[in-house]
């Protein structure tokens, strides 16, 4: 069945494109001259060593990081810039905000809202930003969380749900807001191991049954294999290489990327 | 009580005489500086022998020292000092308004550093406990030599905050006319009938030494981590 | 023992108590809130300006603060003085600066995933403070608003000094009353009793403060934050 389906469908024949960013943290270039394109409906895996600027991407894209110079666009729309009178500005933040309805995220820490149930935690945000009346937000956070597994704990708190459970909220949250992109930065890194393969079964019953494009950045490389249509290879705070998974995780180019996967895979 | 004259409209700041009071008022800093170093000291000793009451396994101990140390912190200073001022003399004791001073902060901040103790000999580990047993040391080694050398270090902090807290307090000697920075003040107004001055001598030389006192006692919690009491 | 006319003075003296204490208590809270959220501004300056009143406030004593908004500021500002509104102020002044750290730490303290998460979720910036910031942050600073209050409560005894007939003024009339008593042929309450009362009061006032805060935390935390990890 399919849980993902966006709001509206998408207008452009890119869904995501970044152009030219770049991202400095004091000494530290994190992102250096990015340019990607991510196709509707793509399901990308981003892999690489820690520091490779990989969850940057993602926050860039989500506004938890503004890059210095660059551009991204969402369904055709500029994130950060607005279109006045034919030259391209910087945008401000309700223009911000209003392109940002098209993107979720969901966290490695998940970052649930303790003080809310559940339910609760999925319906907060339709209401208050997509208008919906507490009645409809009710019944889309329930079926939500019926279809991630959790239909028997809509008003347990954060704090009396595992780890897996926690991030099967906080997926379920996210989806609530019916985003056209939505992403996914290392999110069963902080999970026990037995917990991982509930939130994995999760993420790919989305990626095998709708049409959400997604990026996830992960180490788990048999999700890469069964579930993503293209693996990203980072280093450095730029692409290193750019295929299938077949290609990227059998047949590695780059003696970096074979040193990477060949460190990962050995756990 | 103390009355003052309202001056007239057209006041302006008499520098001659706020340099003139300056010495006085400044000798009664020192004796609030003083009376605080006193305080603290009993204060100090007191907690210590406090937390250690509270720890007793009898309850006959227990329970009356744990109200006495509630009682203690949730009444004012204030009514503290007048008790000891005047209800001891009928008890055949009778203290100097110093004396009075320094006994009354410290027993009111023993109790306070009382729970400070506490939290510190309770953040040693069990294990510590386990060792001795198993290493048959007596009582009193164990907490001459092991516990108390752990426990204290991380109080020191909060002995910090509390000694800064009490130089605060310490003015209050004024009520019982325990020599003091603010009974140079209330002194010297209520004889030039010109408040200003001394009020405002007594809080820039107050500031002064309050303020790097805080700044030292913060420098304190970083250098030895901070436990909350 | 108090006869029912000096009890009654008592009762009257404890009800200028409460009337300073909620009056004290209202403007601090304001000046917490106010100088709590504007020590995390982004802005340099809104940040320096809510250190300097942190420290000033906390720095000068309550009793330094008393006397000088009750003796020196009236004249310097050419007003007639008003005793009940300068220990009012005072007293809310010095308790801004320690309840503006309990705020700013207190929203310090709510993890930075939360505001990732609203802002994932693309709520506004108010919908992110008022239903996830605050909810999480009031929670954290009860318990040590609640202590602050109770050293607000014993604060007011200070006000006895500059002329305000509180519980603390009564019982030192009542003391000073003592001889006068006698020579008429009455027979005066001892020592013991008149500081004793006062005391008892004084304890009842902060075990109830105590009491409201408990059920306060218990009210606001509610099921999740006495959960949580």
């Amino acid at each position: 069945m399919a849980i993902s389906e966006p709001e509206t469908t998408p207008t452009a024949d890119a869904m995501v494109r970044l152009r030219g960013i770049n991202l400095i943290y004091g000494d530290n270039h994190v992102l250096r001259d990015l340019d990607l394109t991510v196709a509707p409906g793509e399901k990308v895996v981003i892999i690489g060593p820690s520091g490779s600027g990989k969850t940057t991407i993602l926050r860039v894209i989500m506004t938890l990081a503004r890059p210095n110079s660059g551009t991204v666009e969402i369904d055709g729309r500029h994130l950060y810039h607005e279109e006045r009178s034919g030259a391209l500005v910087k945008a401000g933040e309700k223009h911000i905000r209003d392109v940002r309805t098209d993107i979720s995220m969901v966290f490695q820490h998940f970052n649930l809202f303790p003080h809310m149930t559940a339910i609760e935690n999925t319906m907060l945000a339709p209401i208050k930003v997509l208008g919906l009346s507490k009645g409809e937000a009710r019944s889309r956070g329930a079926d939500l969380l019926e279809t991630v597994g959790l239909g028997a704990k809509l008003d347990q708190y954060p704090a009396e749900l595992s780890g897996g459970q926690k991030q099967r909220v906080a997926i379920a949250r996210s989806l609530a807001m019916r985003p056209k992109v939505m992403l996914f930065d290392e999110v069963t890194s902080a999970l026990d191991p037995e917990l991982v393969g509930e939130v994995l079964a999760v993420l790919k019953e989305i990626a095998l049954s709708g049409t959400m494009t997604m990026m996830l950045v992960t180490h788990e490389m048999g999700f890469a294999r069964e579930a993503a249509d293209r693996v990203l290879m980072f280093d450095h705070g730029a692409i290193l290489e750019d295929g299938s998974p077949e290609q990227i995780l059998r047949n590695p180019e780059h003696e970096r990327t074979k040193a990477f996967l060949r460190a990962v895979l050995a756990h | 009580m103390l009355v003052f004259a309202q001056a007239s409209n057209g006041w302006s700041w008499d520098m001659e005489y706020a340099l003139e009071i300056l010495p006085a008022i400044a000798s009664g800093l020192l004796q609030t500086v003083v009376a605080t170093l006193v305080g603290i000291t009993i204060g100090m000793v007191l907690g210590l022998v406090l937390a250690l009451l509270r720890r007793s396994r009898l309850k006959l101990i227990r329970w009356p020292t744990s109200f006495i140390i509630e009682f203690v912190r949730g009444t004012p200073l204030l009514v503290q000092l007048f008790f000891i001022f005047y209800v001891l003399p009928n008890f055949g004791l009778t203290l100097s308004p110093f004396v009075t001073l320094v006994v009354g902060l410290g027993i009111h901040y023993g109790t306070y550093t009382s729970e400070s103790y506490r939290a510190g000999i309770d953040n040693v580990e069990r294990g510590q406990w386990e060792a001795s047993t198993a290493l048959n040391l007596s009582s009193t080694t164990t907490w001459a030599r092991v516990i108390l050398p752990q426990a204290i270090p991380t109080v020191i902090p909060a002995l910090g905050n509390y000694l800064v807290a009490m130089f605060k307090d310490a003015p209050i000697g004024v009520a019982v006319a325990a020599g003091g920075i603010l009974l140079a003040a209330t002194s010297e107004a209520s004889r030039s009938f010109q408040p200003v001055e001394p009020f405002t001598v007594m809080g820039l030389l107050f500031l002064a030494v309050s303020l790097p006192a805080a700044l030292f006692v913060r420098y304190l919690e970083r250098r030895y981590g901070y436990q909350r009491a | 023992m108090l006869n029912a006319n000096q009890f009654q003075s008592f009762l009257d003296g404890a009800w200028l108590t409460v009337q300073v204490f909620l009056l004290a208590a209202l403007l601090g809270t304001i000046l917490s809130m106010i100088f709590g959220i504007m020590g995390l501004s982004e802005n340099r300056f809104w940040r320096a300006l809510a250190r300097v009143y942190v420290e000033v406030a906390r720095g000068a004593s309550a009793i330094v603060l008393i006397f000088f908004a009750a003796f020196a500021i009236p004249i310097i500002l050419g007003i007639p003085p008003r005793i009940f509104a300068a220990a009012i102020t005072a007293l809310g002044v010095n308790m801004g600066g320690y309840g503006a750290e309990v705020v700013r730490t207190g929203i310090q303290s709510v993890p930075r995933g939360q505001t990732e998460a609203s802002i994932a979720l693309n709520l506004t910036v108010t919908d992110r403070l008022r239903h996830i910031v605050l909810p999480q942050a009031v929670v954290v600073m009860i318990p040590p608003y609640g202590s602050l209050s109770i050293e607000v409560m014993k604060g007011t005894a200070l006000v006895s000094l500059v002329g305000l007939a509180d519980l603390t003024n009564r019982a030192q009339n009542l003391r000073i009353q003592r001889p006068v008593i006698e020579a008429a042929g009455g027979t005066a309450p001892s020592s013991v009793v008149i500081f004793g009362t006062a005391l008892v009061m004084y304890f009842l006032m902060s075990q109830v403060i105590a009491l409201f805060y408990r059920w306060l935390e218990r009210r606001v935390g509610g099921r999740w934050y006495k959960e949580r990890g």
